[in-house]
């Protein structure tokens, strides 16, 4: 149609603004006819009309004082129900703990990934201490984060969603069943250490989110074994689920003797009385129910 | 094992039910947890035996009115959906 270049003032800024979003409106338009040009009151396949006139629209609600205040104040209402959201939020999920473990960066889950499958050359697994504070895990390889455990929980479900598409049993719902189950174990895993651990009245300073942080670091061996699995077949899995297996084993030792044990038993000196017995039972225990959790969690991907 | 969040719920729930209908006199003295044997010594080591006994009256205090709470809303709900 006609472009007249100078129709009025206004054309050449909402032709500039409206260029990005909708380049493809106006040959759109031009295609078809241009029935939305009638609700402004336009005639309709007046194109240049259309652009001019949303523009216009969006050029007055800025400077209109009305919608100015109604912008501040909705604004204004929306920063305080955050607030209150946030600060309700707080008592039940402690939001400000959590940004601790999450604080990673790409070379610490580089070095833990290594660690996890391979952790016989690491020599010293202690966490180290900045003012009382443990450090971020960004700065030191062996405090425990929740960003391994919940991106290898979702990748687990994901796997586990394809492994059980290769078998042609895959459907949907399966998905929601694999997630709610692996969680349940997980749960009931968390709590059975929880209460071994007030039982044995072990001093540590483990938090529950520690704990949820040391159970998920089995789905990346998980992962692996059923990766393996898929690619390779059975005795792949098989292999790969030992190595794994016995991997996190000795993690899980030489991270929870440090902080479960007292200072002597920790070094590897033997220390009579049944506290540290059983201490080390409790140690023992955890670090051998992982892999019974890892086997039984992914025998039924790989048929 | 397909589990669900709400099998979780429901064993929690008749886990604390179980552990709140043990009964001192009949059940728990002849064990060697009975009310008249109290916990020995604040010593630094109270050992399971004291800790698990701590832990079912503890339990037995504290849910025992949230418990009528629960198993009355889960009767009839059950009662309801089936």
């Amino acid at each position: 149609m006609d472009y007249t270049p100078t129709q009025s003032g206004f054309r050449q800024q909402p032709n500039m603004r409206l260029r990005n979003s909708s380049a493809d409106g106006l040959e759109g338009s031009q295609l078809f006819e241009d029935t939305s040009g009638a609700a402004h009151g336009l005639q309709t396949g007046n194109q240049q009309a259309g652009p001019q006139a949303a523009g216009f629209t969006g050029q007055s609600m800025l400077s209109d004082p009305m919608s100015n205040l109604a912008l501040a104040y909705g604004s204004s209402l929306a920063s305080q129900g955050r607030e209150m959201v946030d600060k309700n939020l707080d008592r039940f999920i402690p939001i400000s703990k959590m940004k601790y473990y999450f604080a990673v960066d790409t070379v610490y889950v580089g070095k833990k990934l290594g660690l996890l499958v391979f952790p016989y050359m690491h020599k010293n697994w202690e966490v180290s201490y900045q003012q009382d504070t443990p450090v971020a895990p960004r700065f030191d390889v062996n405090a425990p984060d929740l960003y391994i455990p919940a991106m290898g929980f979702i990748t687990y479900v994901l796997v586990a969603g394809l492994a059980l598409g290769t078998q042609n049993r895959f459907s949907p719902e399966l998905l929601g069943v694999q997630a709610s189950s692996a969680f349940v174990w997980l749960v009931m895993e968390v709590l059975a250490v929880l209460l071994s651990l007030y039982l044995v009245t072990a001093n540590t300073d483990l938090t529950t989110i520690d704990l949820l942080a040391f159970s998920g670091y089995k789905y990346v061996g998980m992962i692996i074994g059923v990766v393996a699995g898929l690619l390779f077949g059975r005795p792949a899995y098989y292999l790969s689920l030992l190595w794994c297996c016995a991997a996190i084993f000795v993690f899980m030792i030489r991270t929870l003797r440090l902080k479960l044990l007292s200072d002597a038993a920790a070094e590897g000196r033997l220390v009579r009385g049944t506290r540290n017995q059983l201490r080390m039972y409790l140690t023992m225990s955890i670090a051998a129910a992982q892999p019974i959790f890892m086997y039984w969690l992914t025998y039924h991907l790989i048929r | 094992m397909a589990f669900t969040l709400y099998s979780l719920i429901q064993t929690a729930i008749l886990c604390i039910n179980a552990i709140a209908v043990l009964h001192e006199e009949r059940f728990l003295s002849k064990f060697g947890f009975g009310v008249e044997q109290g916990v020995g010594g604040f010593g630094d080591d109270p050992g399971v035996k004291a800790q698990v006994l701590t832990l079912i009256r503890s339990v037995r205090t504290v849910m025992r009115v949230p418990l009528i709470i629960v198993n009355s809303a889960s009767i009839v709900l059950l009662l309801l959906f089936g």
